[in-house]
């Protein structure tokens, strides 16, 4: 008997005892009835052939492994960086409940967000009664200050009217009159959780903003995107707008509320942009969009109120940063300090240090379209070179962005832009034609063990390694943090390749 | 294979996130940790999806050619927009001989996931069974496991209690389960059901159809596994019931060892629950076996008869609550302030930051197996390190406690 009271063994190493083997082999050959191993090899060796790479590119239907999820996802997000906002998702029920898990899955955080839970009977009447009591219940029961209202695709597809809704809801007393009810439709068979971030946010800001005139006067706005690091990254960018001395507004910012403490009290709101923030965003100098495929909508909807805009591929890296910088002390006259400028020098110090290691290392990339941007282009700084990027979610416009990009630098020649391909492409991309490392999510598991090539986790979702998300990325610091996570796994794998005494000895190596 | 047939996030959302433990070559032969998907776009919605769901299944048939099977699990839009796609499977199963399964699983059917447990059960029924001529001939002790999901191998565990009294464990739904094994049920002696909220259609109809017996059973905590054991073995003839108590005297050792070490450290704690199908009741004695105390126990998405049945579980004075709001929920415990709560990984972190140790109990929190009894080991540990874990006591800071 494998077990004991002494030593527990879970799953892990449980299944691994004789006992269990026998047992599994025993049900593998009597009763499963699978396919003999020759032929399972024989397949699984061909799914790596060239042969199968042209034929899974072929595909026109069928998805496999995307790195994209929904639109609502995105829109419960933007809504959770709002200051006591309720999430309501009007449409069936589970797909909330997919919402909540999934965000809570990555930041291991509370997420709320409730559901009108439309059944078969608002299938056929629609769900105005659904909005009615739903906004009435939230309203009663989480008190927040505004609920933000997104759909699932059934609402969507039953093509209920938000505008007309809530405005009946508001007259048949559901809420009050002047309660505020942003909405957005976000029909998740249209883009992805990008775009319902956009589309959310411009509900937000035309809620309060619509029929308005603006003053411009001397804040920046800051919006981040859909930003599964958004705790530590938001707050980074916060200390570096506080250190040039620039008054700001982020409009959307969740870092607070994903990332409650542990005192005994649990909040079901923290943190985030105020009603009235969001009001006088209106008279900011300019807006900043961090994530310019998060945010087409938004910006243009802003770009209306005669307001300046600016918008960057997620500030991560070297130059990425550079640039942000430049165009905040360019909009608000305030000049880098000295004390960013160290911070700079170090950041490019560490990478001098550890360019002998970094230089020709080939990554593939996936994540959303303003990441994969970002990445491949810190990657090109630290003399790496990309040679797959992909985004399920990526357009043509991404694509050709991406090619502009690679072709700015002789480290971006060997690389190919994949948009609207899944991981299951990537697959046969890397069998194919290998990287040293993928940089992407925790989906990235299953690349790395068929493929044996090392996953660095770097955007959302994290799921299997906890805590990454309470650190920066962007910024010189944050830059600092990829580095290390590149460098950490450079020199894991050149451990682990020589570890074997007796065998190699030598490249084992105590200084690197 | 299953497709969510639909718009991307719905599979996306339940990607790999249920632990049904399975072992195979992952895209080659077995698919569970796998998001398949017809990634709805506009023209879809407005169109209709049938041609496309052809043209997915022709692909999968180049590209995973040895899928056995196929389920096309509809997501919302499908039973909105008239899609056909019993139609579709029908058409495709002639072409290519392979099990295609539509299932009509739309999440505005019913109010919960409970309805689509009746749906899948039944479209086993109507488009599995009876299809395909098997040579299989049952022995005389050869049994289905039903509605256990190998959530972290809690179908392992229990297996090889069964094969340890003799029985032959042929088929096993639906984790780790092969199309071989589904087909091959209704030819088994005995249906033996675990999670009976899920799978209990199937085992009536072919208790109706074929006239084979289920027996309900629980794995969980030495106490009902051991009237698990019996009660299955009363099934049979001396062999399996000498096998039975075989089994149970193998593994009382382990079970005083366990109870031993851990009952001190939670005897007295309190428990409330909050989880789906069978667990509220189930678990309750596996608790009971560590000296814990049940103070409240639900349903997520309850039927009249699981109140009926946890009444035989639970002690007079527990609180029973039915599908309760999250808030409801957390009033119960900030009023009742247990010492542990178990329930899913949406009020994992509220109830955590209350300072209330918490497990999910959906997906063992990472962990398991809980079933039998070396499952039974890895449940007293994780009760344990959950409530006494250092971290509950740092709450507060030491200033504002002086304060
Ligand atoms: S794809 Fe549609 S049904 Fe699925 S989770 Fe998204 S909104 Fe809900
Ligand atoms: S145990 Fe619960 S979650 Fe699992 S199938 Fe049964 S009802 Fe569903």
């Amino acid at each position: 008997m494998p077990q004991s009271a002494e030593k527990v063994l879970d799953h892990r190493p449980l299944f691994r005892q004789p006992e269990y083997q026998e047992m599994l082999k025993n049900k593998k050959e009597k009763y499963e009835g699978g396919h003999p191993d020759a032929k399972v090899q024989e397949i699984a060796d061909w799914t790596k052939s060239w042969d199968y790479r042209e034929k899974n590119l072929a595909r026109e239907s069928l998805c496999v492994n995307p790195a994209k999820a929904c639109q609502p996802l995105g829109a419960v997000f933007a809504a959770a960086g709002f200051e006591r906002t309720m999430s309501f998702v009007h449409g069936s029920q589970g797909c909330v409940a997919y919402y909540r898990s999934h965000l809570s899955r990555h930041f291991k955080e509370p997420c709320s967000a409730v559901s009108s839970s439309m059944t078969e009977d608002a299938a056929v009447f629609g769900g105005l009664n659904n909005m009615i009591d739903g906004l009435a219940n939230t309203k009663a029961l989480y008190d927040p200050a505004m609920i933000a209202v997104s759909t699932t695709c059934m609402a969507e597809v039953i093509g209920d009217d938000l505008h007309s809704f809530i405005e009946q809801a508001k007259g048949k007393g559901s809420v009050p009159q002047d309660y505020d009810v942003p909405f957005a439709h976000t029909p998740a068979f249209v883009g992805s959780h990008v775009n319902g971030y956009d589309n959310m946010m411009k509900g937000i800001i035309e809620h309060f903003w619509k029929g308005k005139t603006a003053t411009p006067g001397t804040k920046l706005n800051i919006i981040p995107g859909f930003d599964g690091y958004c705790v530590g990254n938001n707050r980074e960018l916060k200390r570096i707008l506080d250190l040039m001395g620039v008054e700001y507004t982020f409009l959307q910012d969740a870092s607070d509320n994903f990332d409650t403490p542990s005192d005994g009290e649990y909040r079901m709101y923290d943190g985030g942009t105020s009603i009235d923030e969001v009001k006088s965003a209106l008279d900011a100098k300019a807006s900043l969009s961090l994530q310019h495929y998060c945010t087409p909508k938004t910006m243009e909807y802003i770009e209306g109120f005669g307001q300046t805009t600016a918008s960057f591929h997620y500030p991560m890296g070297v130059r990425a940063t550079d640039e942000l910088l430049m165009k905040v002390s360019e909009l608000t006259g305030k000049e880098v300090p000295e004390a960013l400028r160290m911070e700079r020098g170090r950041l490019i110090d560490a990478m001098a240090d550890s360019q002998s290691w970094l230089h020709g290392q080939k990554y593939a990339i996936y994540g959303d379209p303003d990441f994969v941007y970002a990445m491949a282009r810190f990657v090109m700084e630290t003399g790496g070179e990309p040679i797959h990027c992909l985004a399920t979610n990526g357009t043509k416009d991404w694509e050709a962005q991406m090619k502009t990009l690679l072709a700015s630098s002789p480290f971006g020649k060997g690389c190919q832009v994949w948009a609207g391909k899944d991981l299951w492409h990537l697959r046969s991309l890397l069998a194919t034609e290998p990287a040293d490392f993928i940089i992407g999510n925790s989906y990235g598991k299953y690349l790395e063990r068929d493929l044996k090539i090392p996953l660095i986790r770097l955007t959302f979702p994290v799921f299997d390694r906890h805590h990454h998300h309470r650190f920066p990325t962007m910024g010189y610091q944050g830059a600092l943090r990829v580095l290390v996570m590149l460098l950490d796994k450079i020199m894991d794998v050149m451990d682990d390749d020589t570890n074997e005494p007796g065998v190699s000895d030598y490249s084992f190596d105590l200084t690197r | 294979m299953h497709i969510s047939h639909g718009p991307v996030g719905c599979g996306q959302y339940s990607w790999s996130q249920r632990r049904n433990y399975y072992i195979g070559k992952t895209g080659v032969d077995s698919f569970v940790t796998m998001q398949f998907t017809s990634d709805f776009q506009e023209k879809d919605i407005v169109f209709g999806g049938d041609k496309k769901l052809e043209k997915i299944i022709d692909e999968i048939n180049v590209l995973f050619p040895l899928a056995n099977g196929i389920t096309v699990q509809s997501e919302c839009p499908i039973g909105l927009i008239g899609d056909d796609i019993e139609a579709v499977s029908r058409k495709k199963n002639k072409e290519t001989g392979k099990t295609i399964v539509p299932v009509r699983c739309e999440g505005f059917r019913g109010v919960s996931q409970s309805l689509g447990h009746h749906i899948a059960n039944d479209s086993i029924r109507d488009w599995v069974f009876e299809k395909k001529q098997s040579d299989y001939e049952a022995g005389p002790y050869d049994v289905n496991v039903i509605g256990d999901y190998n959530i972290g191998g809690d179908a392992w565990s229990s297996r090889i209690l069964l094969e340890e009294m003799g029985l032959n464990v042929v088929g096993n739904w639906s984790g780790d389960a092969t199309l071989a094994e589904i087909e091959r049920a209704p030819k088994a002696k005995l249906n033996l059901i675990h999670c009976y909220r899920s799978m209990n259609y199937i085992c009536r109809h072919m208790e109706e159809k074929y006239g084979m017996p289920w027996e309900e059973y629980n794995f969980f905590g030495p106490t009902q596994i051991a009237a698990a054991l019996r009660k299955i073995a009363a099934h049979f003839d001396d062999k399996i019931k000498e096998g039975a108590e075989r089994v149970i005297a193998k593994y009382q050792p382990l079970v005083d060892e366990i109870i031993a070490k851990y009952k001190p450290r939670l005897e007295g704690k309190t428990v409330m629950l909050y989880v789906g199908g069978l667990r509220p009741r189930h678990v309750v004695n596996a608790y009971e076996d560590l000296g814990m105390i049940i103070t409240g126990t639900g349903y997520e998405f309850g039927h009249g008869d699981d109140y009926q049945r946890t009444g035989h579980y639970v002690k007079g004075g527990t609180l029973i609550y039915d599908d309760v709001t999250g808030y409801e929920l957390e009033k119960f415990i900030e009023k009742k302030r247990p010492d542990l709560v178990g329930s899913g990984i949406k009020e994992k972190y509220p109830v955590q930051k209350m300072g209330i140790p918490f497990r999910q109990m959906h997906s063992w929190d990472y962990s398991g197996p809980y079933h039998g009894y070396d499952g039974f080991a890895i449940f007293a540990r994780d009760m344990d390190l959950a409530i006494n874990n250092p971290v509950w006591d740092m709450f507060d800071a030491p200033w504002k406690k002086a304060a």
